[in-house]
C-alpha cells in the first residue's frame, strides 16, 4: 500500500474519534446512533464500491446479500428449538455450545443458537450464495447483468416478504445483543451506544484496510485491466472469470457482515431491507462518490445515509436518491469527489464543450 | 383438477400474459431504436393508469382512456428530449443508471400527486361479477377487452412499421443508423418517437389492465422485470416472439399457484428470467448469431 493511502486510513481513524469527542463534548451523543446504523451500510457500500468501481460490474441486488446476513442470523438466534430438543441433531447442536438457553422479553425459556456461530453461519451460507449465483450472472454484461442482479434482489426480497417463519412483512424482531468479546456488545442499549459507534467504525476501518490492500495489489491491477477492457485483460492472460466471481464474493461477504451486525444493533430486520431501492441506494452512492474511488463512495456513503436516517430528507428520501443518480450521470459521471471535479464541472458551462470519456 | 378449472387457470395467464407481452413491446421498441433498455418502462404502465382514473372523474372512460394515453406520450417524449437525446454515446452503465433514477423520481412524483392508495377504473363493461360463458369456462368481460384491444394495438403496431414512412425510417435506424441519416432520416427525433410510442403503449396496457390488476404508485417495477423477462424470453427487439413469451409467462405463473404459495409468484417469473438469462440469452425464438453480434 502507498504511504498516501496510509495517511488517508490514519486521517479516517482520526475522523471517527475526533466525531465522537465532538458529540460527547456537546451532549449531542444521539447522533450517534445514526451515525453507527450509517457505518454499517457503508461497509455494504465499500464492497459494491469494488464489484463496480474497481471490477466494472454493476449489481442491482446488492441489498439482498445484506438481507441474506440479517435475516439468517436474525432466524438463527431468534427461533426457539426448545420443541425439537430431544431430536439427535437439536441435541448435538446443544451438547456441542453451539445453542444457549436464555429467557426472552417476557421471561419465557429459549433455547436457540448463540449470536456467534449463526453470524458465522450466515456469512458462509452468504458465500455459498454468491458463488451460485455470480458463477453464471457474472458472464452477463450490460444490461443483461443490471437485469440479473435486480432479479437475484427481487427474488431475496419476495421470499421474505412471502415467507411466515420470517416474519412475512412484519420482519423479526426481538434479536438478542451480539457479544462479540467479554466486553463488546452489539446491541441497541442506550449506554452501549460509543462502544458500538466504535465497533461498527472499526468494521468500516478494518474493510477500507483490507480494500486499499486489494487494489493496489495484482488483484487490483487485474481488476482495473477487467474494468478497462476485458477482452484485453482476458489476452493478457487475466482469468477474468475469477478475479470478477472472487471480488462478487468478497461484495457479498461485506453486505451480509453489514447485515448481520446491523440487525443485532436494531434488534430487529424488516423486508424493506432486502427491498430493490435499498440496492438502488447502494449503486446511487457508489456512482457520487466516483465509482473506482473508494474514498468517495464511504465519505458520501456516510452522508447521504446519515441525512436519510436522521429524517432530514422527509417524504422525499427515495425522490432525492433518485434525482441524485440523474443529475450525476447526466452531467458529472465521473462522480463528485475526485481531483478534476472543477474541470469537469467547468465543462458543463454553456460554451464550454464537454468531453465524455464514459 | 378438472377441464373447466384447467380452462379457468389458461384464461387468467393469458391476461396476465398479455399486459407483460404490452410491457415487452415497449421495451423492444426503445431497445430497437436505441439499444437501450428502459428501465423506466413499468413506470409508464402505472403512469397511464393513474392518470386515467383521475381524468375518468369527470370526462367519460373512452375520452379519460385516450386522454391519458396521450399525457403519458407526451412524458415519455419529454423525458427522451431532457434526459436522452444531448448525450453523446453514452455508456450503457451510464444509461442503465439514467433510467433506474428515472424510474424512481417518477414513482415518488407519483406517489406524491396521488398518494399511497391502490386505485383502478371501472370495468368497460359490465361489473366486477359480471362474466361470460365461453364453452365451460368463466371470462369476466374485461379479459376480452384486454385481449382484444392487445391484438389490435399489435396489428396496428406492425402496420406501422411496415407500411408507414415515420414506422420504416424507425427500422431503418434501428438496422443502421448511420446508413439512415445519409439517408437523409433524423435519427435523433426517431428515438423521440420511438420513446413516445412505447409511453403511449404502455400506458393504454395500463389503461386496459386496471379494473382486474388495480394500480398503484409503486406497481410499475415488478411489471417492468416481467416484461423485460418476457422480452428476453423472445428475444430482444422480436415483438411478435414477445407476444408468444408473454402468453407463456402468463399461463406458467397461473400454473404455478398450483405447486407453490401465491406469493411466490414473481420468484417464478424471475427465476426462469435467471435461467434464460444464463442458458440461452438471445431467447427461445432469436437466433445465437444475431444475438452475439449484438453489444449489450
Amino acid at each position: 500500500m502507498r504511504s498516501s493511502a496510509h495517511l488517508a486510513l490514519f486521517g479516517l481513524i482520526a475522523a471517527v474519534i475526533a466525531v465522537q469527542q465532538i458529540t460527547a463534548h456537546t451532549g449531542s451523543g444521539y447522533y450517534l446512533t445514526q451515525l453507527t446504523m450509517s457505518a454499517y451500510y457503508s461497509l455494504v457500500i465499500v464492497g459494491l464500491c469494488l464489484l463496480m468501481g474497481y471490477a466494472g460490474q454493476i449489481s442491482l441486488g446488492h441489498a439482498g446479500f445484506f438481507a441474506i446476513g440479517g435475516y439468517i442470523s436474525a432466524f438463527l438466534t431468534t427461533h426457539d428449538l426448545t420443541p425439537l430438543k430431544d431430536t439427535v441433531f437439536v441435541a448435538f447442536l446443544n451438547k456441542t455450545g453451539i445453542l444457549w438457553a436464555r429467557e426472552d422479553l417476557y421471561g419465557g425459556q429459549l433455547l436457540t443458537v448463540q449470536p456467534w456461530p449463526a453470524c458465522i453461519a450466515a456469512v458462509l451460507f452468504t458465500v455459498v450464495v454468491a458463488y451460485i449465483v455470480g458463477g453464471p450472472v457474472l458472464k452477463l454484461k450490460g444490461h443483461y447483468l443490471a437485469m440479473a442482479t435486480l432479479g437475484f434482489g427481487t427474488i431475496v426480497y419476495r421470499i421474505a416478504l412471502g415467507t411466515t417463519a420470517l416474519g412475512a412483512a412484519d420482519g423479526l424482531s426481538d434479536v438478542p445483543p451480539f457479544k462479540l468479546t467479554p466486553f463488546l456488545e452489539v446491541s441497541g442499549e442506550m449506554s452501549a451506544r460509543v462502544q458500538n459507534y466504535y465497533i461498527a467504525w472499526g468494521l468500516v476501518i478494518l474493510a477500507v484496510f483490507l480494500s486499499l490492500n486489494l487494489i493496489h495489489s495484482r488483484i487490483g491491477r487485474a481488476l482495473r485491466a477487467i474494468h478497462a477492457a476485458q477482452d484485453a485483460a482476458d489476452a493478457m492472460g487475466i482469468d477474468t472469470a475469477k478475479y470478477k466471481l472472487n471480488i462478487f464474493a468478497l461484495s457479498a461477504v461485506f453486505a451480509s457482515v453489514a447485515g448481520v451486525f446491523l440487525t443485532h444493533y436494531n434488534g430487529g430486520i424488516g423486508p424493506s431491507e432486502a427491498s430493490i431501492m435499498k440496492s438502488v441506494r447502494y449503486v446511487a452512492i457508489v456512482a457520487v462518490g466516483g465509482m473506482a474511488n473508494l474514498w468517495g463512495a464511504l465519505v458520501m456513503g456516510t452522508l447521504l445515509n446519515f441525512l436519510s436516517l436522521r429524517g432530514y430528507l422527509g417524504s422525499y428520501d427515495d425522490a432525492v436518491f433518485g434525482g441524485i443518480l440523474i443529475v450525476i450521470m447526466l452531467f458529472i459521471p465521473r462522480g463528485l469527489l475526485h481531483t478534476d471535479i472543477l474541470r469537469d464541472l467547468r465543462a458543463l458551462l454553456p460554451g464550454k464543450a464537454g468531453e465524455e470519456d464514459a | 383438477m378438472n377441464v373447466d378449472l384447467f380452462f379457468q387457470y389458461i384464461v387468467a395467464g393469458i391476461t396476465y400474459g398479455t399486459i407483460y407481452a404490452v410491457v415487452a413491446i415497449g421495451f423492444n421498441i426503445i431497445y430497437n431504436a436505441t439499444g437501450i433498455i428502459n428501465f423506466a418502462q413499468g413506470e409508464f404502465v402505472m403512469l397511464g393508469g393513474m392518470t386515467a382514473v383521475s381524468l375518468h372523474r369527470f370526462l367519460p372512460l373512452p375520452s379519460a382512456v385516450l386522454a391519458a394515453v396521450l399525457i403519458t406520450m407526451i412524458v415519455g417524449a419529454l423525458i427522451e428530449v431532457l434526459f436522452i437525446r444531448w448525450l453523446h454515446k453514452p455508456s450503457v452503465l451510464r444509461m442503465i443508471i439514467i433510467t433506474i433514477g428515472l424510474s424512481i423520481l417518477i414513482r415518488e412524483i407519483a406517489l406524491h400527486i396521488w398518494g399511497e392508495g391502490v386505485k383502478a377504473l371501472p370495468y368497460f363493461t359490465g361489473t366486477s361479477v359480471s362474466s361470460i360463458k365461453l364453452g365451460g369456462v368463466f371470462v369476466s368481460p374485461q379479459v376480452i377487452w384486454v385481449v382484444g384491444i392487445s391484438a389490435v394495438m399489435v396489428a396496428l403496431l406492425s402496420f406501422f412499421f411496415n407500411y408507414t414512412i415515420a414506422g420504416r425510417q424507425m427500422r431503418a435506424c434501428s438496422a443502421n443508423r448511420e446508413a439512415a441519416r445519409l439517408c437523409g432520416i433524423n435519427a435523433k427525433n426517431m428515438v423521440t418517437l420511438s420513446f413516445a410510442l412505447s409511453a403511449a403503449i404502455g400506458a393504454l396496457g395500463g389503461c386496459i389492465v386496471s379494473p382486474i390488476t388495480y394500480v398503484q404508485y409503486d406497481s410499475g417495477t415488478p411489471l417492468a422485470i416481467k416484461g423485460f423477462t418476457v422480452a428476453i424470453l423472445g428475444g430482444l427487439g422480436n415483438s411478435f416472439a414477445a407476444v408468444a413469451a408473454g402468453l407463456l409467462l402468463g399461463i406458467l405463473e397461473s400454473f404455478s399457484i398450483w405447486v407453490m404459495p401465491a406469493a411466490y409468484k414473481d420468484v417464478i417469473a424471475i427465476s426462469i428470467l435467471l435461467v434464460i438469462l444464463f442458458v440461452r440469452p438471445s431467447g427461445l425464438f432469436g437466433s445465437r448469431e444475431a444475438a452475439s453480434m449484438k453489444e449489450f
